[in-house]
């Protein structure tokens, strides 16, 4: 025994005895090692505040109104009034109203929500005199399909819309400005920066701007960072719109947050008095992480931030959990609780940024299943920031999508034809908007002396797919641009003549048009984005659903570029490639037609069926195999067990088990092999029923030349009446329906082509040309 | 006639977007037309930022529009913030600060806020909105030390 067989032996040995030892189900310790199982889940504990809808001291619904004023609300008196309760009792709620609605019960309205004959007005309308409790009581009734469903009915925009991150590890402007370009194209109607130096905001604006302005106009852009911050770069005229303005559930949350309503209100109305497109934010479950949860459930601290908003008179709000979401995620029922809140949201015909940004899971799947109520029912913003960049390079967070997993969104789109706001970009196209945008950023920095990137930084950003492959700015460099920008006082006209003085028109006007759109105030009102030049919101655009054949449906137009997803087969494309391998082929292998075959042969022979269009119109197999090399290995496996190989082609069939069975028909032996051009095989008996054979080799795209080699040889040891080792190969689990099926079709749409009813076998006479391996 | 001289007509949804149906109501607070901001304008220099700017005519407007479309809340936020368009920016600003927790000792210094609102900048919706806010801010105890 030599030293490594002891090893090994030694290993064997251990193996077994802790199976003999073992305990433990092994397939529990294949689920450990899912990615699932890197999420932590929690218990519902409402006491400590961890329930999606039913908290230990929810109020139950109430409003006592007496002579004009509100006395109680959800079970407080006006006297005990926290300032959320105030706030929510003056300003949200219309006392005409509210004995009324709060008097249906919240049955009959939650079946209201439903219905697809209840106008989306009159709910509205009705939510003017709800409740924060009574809003989160009816919509706790639906199923998470019901609330999908209402959700879609509600939101407050007719044409679905989306949001991108755009950001960076290094705050590198040349990257910030190539991925705005590219974010741009693929259709966001809103970006949003953020930086990972506080002091790089004004760069990070910048750049996103002139990034932004290249390819088309009307991207939405905001820079997260401190709220005075903010503010001022939203003067200086690089943002158009800003969303970090949150609000909490509760009072002391709220202090916590070291703002207050009136003081959130008072910012809300100073954005719109610049111009400036703002929402709020607010989510499940950032009062459970502030520590002062009340004992109350998500949804019904959510309610009471929602009426809050609208109070606030802010024209949406982006939740559904945001920050909170993976926590929320913890509980039970918190996914469906996130929809709920998004649904209360709408309903209070705030425009709704719906969350799907914080990846609450790290299993694809979660992720998957929570984008899809949101897909298929349409959202204002499906995602409050997906990330456009790649996980590392989001200074928000990681996303549930991100650049990584852009293609996935775009085919979920494309197999539910639903709207997610995004459109495919080509691969010259994007890389032709990136080097456009960097030179365009570079060009500024020249006009207004801020820095003078070289080529090599140039080229290596405008390729990177993320910045861990650039050669670029790095963030101290990135502090003193911002510096110089901040205290020059350079402002969005600066920038936009800079590109007009360097010759970026195009872009200089893109960017004015941006800037020019606070002029009128058009896009402050509910859910406004940009759609070709045209200010698109819930006043011109309102969602409208009543039913099947209303509401948002796809243009003809929006349907194509849908479906134009990157690399898609045609059946030109596959007889384009096959003929590419015709010339290859007819170098190795000649076949030469003999005649009507006869079934007479001696007792060792076996015949090889091949199908219609084996060698004639198809050449290779799905692994790729020359079929010249299949015929090859095949009757190289029948000799080596004392076989004689006869080729057929069969014209009456394309199917393997009737291939197999004509074969074994015509063989001496009685033992046929059937095989397809695509390299499907089949072992057949001629006694045997059709599709009762003896060794199947369904799975063609991972059969390899020994596997046929295999094939033939077993085939020889049947014929001499012997049961030999079945052939099995090993599937691997891989989903080769979704590999192959789409060329399957095609392919094996060209052979039943060439079939013709009672068309005789042909003898074939094969031979192995030069080229042969 | 308002303020500003234009006859006190009442917009609705179908003057919505103003840009596009109403272009001959867009003018920037110097009192030049939309088509004037032009990219050879501001080139020439002839657009400055506050050519750029949201009018209070412009917010009236938007409210009155939004009031039609059923959102009276955000048509009261537009009327507000009609009256902050010519705030200055550092009044803004320490507005928003003494309205944070703790940054007011005490109710009366929202309330000369609230005063120099009113009175400086003819701000009464928003002056009303600082003393609500004064009032349950004494009752709720957010006069207290933060930092």
């Amino acid at each position: 025994m030599t030293e490594e067989t002891r090893r090994d032996s030694g290993k064997v040995n251990a193996t077994t005895q802790s199976n003999r030892q073992s305990n433990r189900w092994r397939r529990f310790a294949d689920w450990d090692e899912r990615p699932l199982r890197l999420d932590k889940f929690a218990v519902e504990d409402p006491e400590n505040g961890f329930a999606a809808f039913r908290g230990a001291k929810d109020p139950k619904p109430g409003l006592v109104v007496a002579e004009g004023r509100v006395v109680s609300m959800d079970g407080t008196a006006a006297a005990d009034f926290d300032m959320i309760d105030h706030f929510v009792a003056q300003h949200h709620l219309d006392l005409d109203l509210a004995p009324r609605a709060m008097a249906i019960p919240s049955e009959e309205i939650a079946h209201m929500l439903v219905d697809v004959s209840v106008p989306r007005t009159e709910l509205v309308h009705l939510a003017h005199g709800l409740t924060p409790a009574k809003l989160a009581e009816v919509v706790a009734q639906l199923s998470a399909i019901e609330l999908a469903f209402a959700f879609s009915k509600m939101r407050t925009r007719k044409t679905p819309g989306n949001q991108g991150h755009v950001t960076n590890a290094k705050d590198d402007p040349l990257q910030l400005a190539a991925d705005a370009a590219t974010a741009v194209a693929f259709g966001f109607d809103e970006i949003e920066t953020t930086m990972r130096v506080a002091r790089n905001a004004w760069s990070n604006a910048l750049a996103c701007a002139v990034g932004a302005a290249v390819g088309r106009w009307g991207t939405l852009f905001q820079c997260s960072s401190e709220e005075a911050e903010e503010l001022q770069i939203g003067m200086a005229g690089f943002t158009s719109y800003a969303e970090t303005v949150s609000v909490y559930g509760t009072e002391r949350a709220f202090t916590d947050g070291d703002d207050t309503p009136w003081s959130k209100a008072f910012l809300a109305t100073a954005y719109a008095s610049r111009g400036i497109k703002m929402r709020c934010t607010s989510g499940a479950a950032s009062e459970l992480l502030m520590g002062f949860h009340e004992s109350k459930s998500l949804l019904y601290l959510e309610a009471r931030c929602l009426c809050l908003q609208r109070a606030m008179g802010v024209q949406g709000t982006q939740n559904g959990g945001i920050d909170g979401a993976p926590l929320a995620s913890t509980m039970p029922g918190g996914v469906r609780e996130l929809l709920a809140e998004n649904l209360i949201a709408v309903w209070l015909d705030l425009e709704c940024a719906t969350g799907n940004d914080a990846r609450h899971s790290e299993s694809e799947i979660r992720v998957g299943a929570k984008i899809l109520p949101y897909l298929i029912a349409g959202s204002d913003l499906v995602c409050s920031g997906m990330g456009s960049i790649l996980k590392y390079d989001n200074s928000f967070n990681p996303s549930s999508f991100n650049g990584e997993e852009m293609e996935d969104f775009l085919v979920l789109q494309r197999d539910f034809e639903a709207d997610g706001g995004l459109t495919s970009v080509d691969e010259a196209s994007a890389l032709e908007l990136r080097r456009r945008a960097i030179d365009a950023l570079s060009a500024v920095f020249a006009e207004l002396d801020l820095g003078s990137p070289t080529a090599a930084m140039k080229q290596s950003v405008a390729i990177a797919s993320g910045s861990n492959d650039t050669e670029s700015y790095l963030p101290r460099d990135v502090a003193f641009i911002s510096d110089r920008i901040k205290e020059r006082g350079i402002d969005v006209l600066d920038v936009i003549k800079a590109l007009a003085a360097r010759g970026f028109r195009e872009e200089a006007q893109n960017l004015l048009n941006v800037v020019r759109l606070r002029v009128s105030g058009d896009y402050l009102q509910t859910a406004a984005v940009v759609r070709q030049g045209h200010v698109i919101s819930a006043v011109n655009d309102p969602n409208d659903y009543g039913g099947p054949g209303t509401g948002y449906r796809l243009s003809a137009a929006r349907r194509r570029e849908l479906a134009a997803i990157r690399d898609v087969l045609t059946r030109e494309e596959v007889l384009r490639t096959e003929a590419t391998f015709a010339g290859a082929e007819a170098k190795r292998i000649a076949y030469k037609s003999m005649g009507a075959a006869v079934a007479e042969g001696p007792a060792d022979e076996i015949v090889i069926g091949v199908s219609p269009a084996f060698g004639i119109k198809l050449f290779r197999t799905l692994a790729g195999h020359p079929l010249s090399a299949v015929l090859k290995a095949l009757s190289e496996g029948i000799a080596t067990e004392g076989g004689v190989p006869r080729i057929v082609r069969m014209r009456h069939t394309a199917d393997t088990s009737f291939l197999g069975l004509s074969a074994a028909r015509l063989a001496g032996s009685g033992i046929g092999i059937g095989l397809q051009a695509k390299g499907t095989a089949v072992i057949h008996q001629a006694a045997r029923l059709p599709h009762h054979n003896l060794e199947l080799f369904s799975n063609a795209p991972i059969t390899s030349l020994a596997h046929y080699r295999a094939l033939g040889a077993n085939a020889a040891i049947y014929a001499r009446g012997e049961m030999p080792q079945p052939v099995v190969v090993p599937t691997e689990g891989k989903a080769l329906g979704a590999r192959y099926h789409a060329q399957v079709a095609l392919i094996y749409a060209i052979e039943t082509a060439l079939t013709e009813d009672g068309a005789k076998p042909e003898e074939i006479a094969i031979a192995y040309l030069e080229a042969a391996e | 006639m308002t303020k500003t001289g234009r006859s006190a007509e009442t917009l609705g949804i179908a003057d919505y977007p103003l840009a596009e149906k109403r272009p001959e109501l867009v003018t920037t607070a110097g009192g030049k037309p939309l088509s004037a901001l032009t990219l050879e304008a501001v080139e020439a220099g002839e657009v400055t930022l506050a050519d750029l700017r949201i009018t209070p005519q412009a917010l009236k407007d938007q409210a009155a529009i939004a009031a039609s479309a059923g959102r009276p809340t955000l048509a009261r936020n537009f009327e507000r913030a009609a009256e902050l368009v010519d705030v200055p920016q550092d009044f803004l600003l320490k507005v928003y600060e003494l309205l944070r927790p703790g940054r007011a000792r005490d109710k009366a210094e929202l309330l000369a806020a609230a005063r120099e609102l009113r009175e400086t900048h003819d701000a009464e919706k928003m002056a009303a909105f600082v003393e609500e806010a004064a009032a349950v801010y004494e009752r709720r105890g957010l006069f207290t030390f933060r930092y």
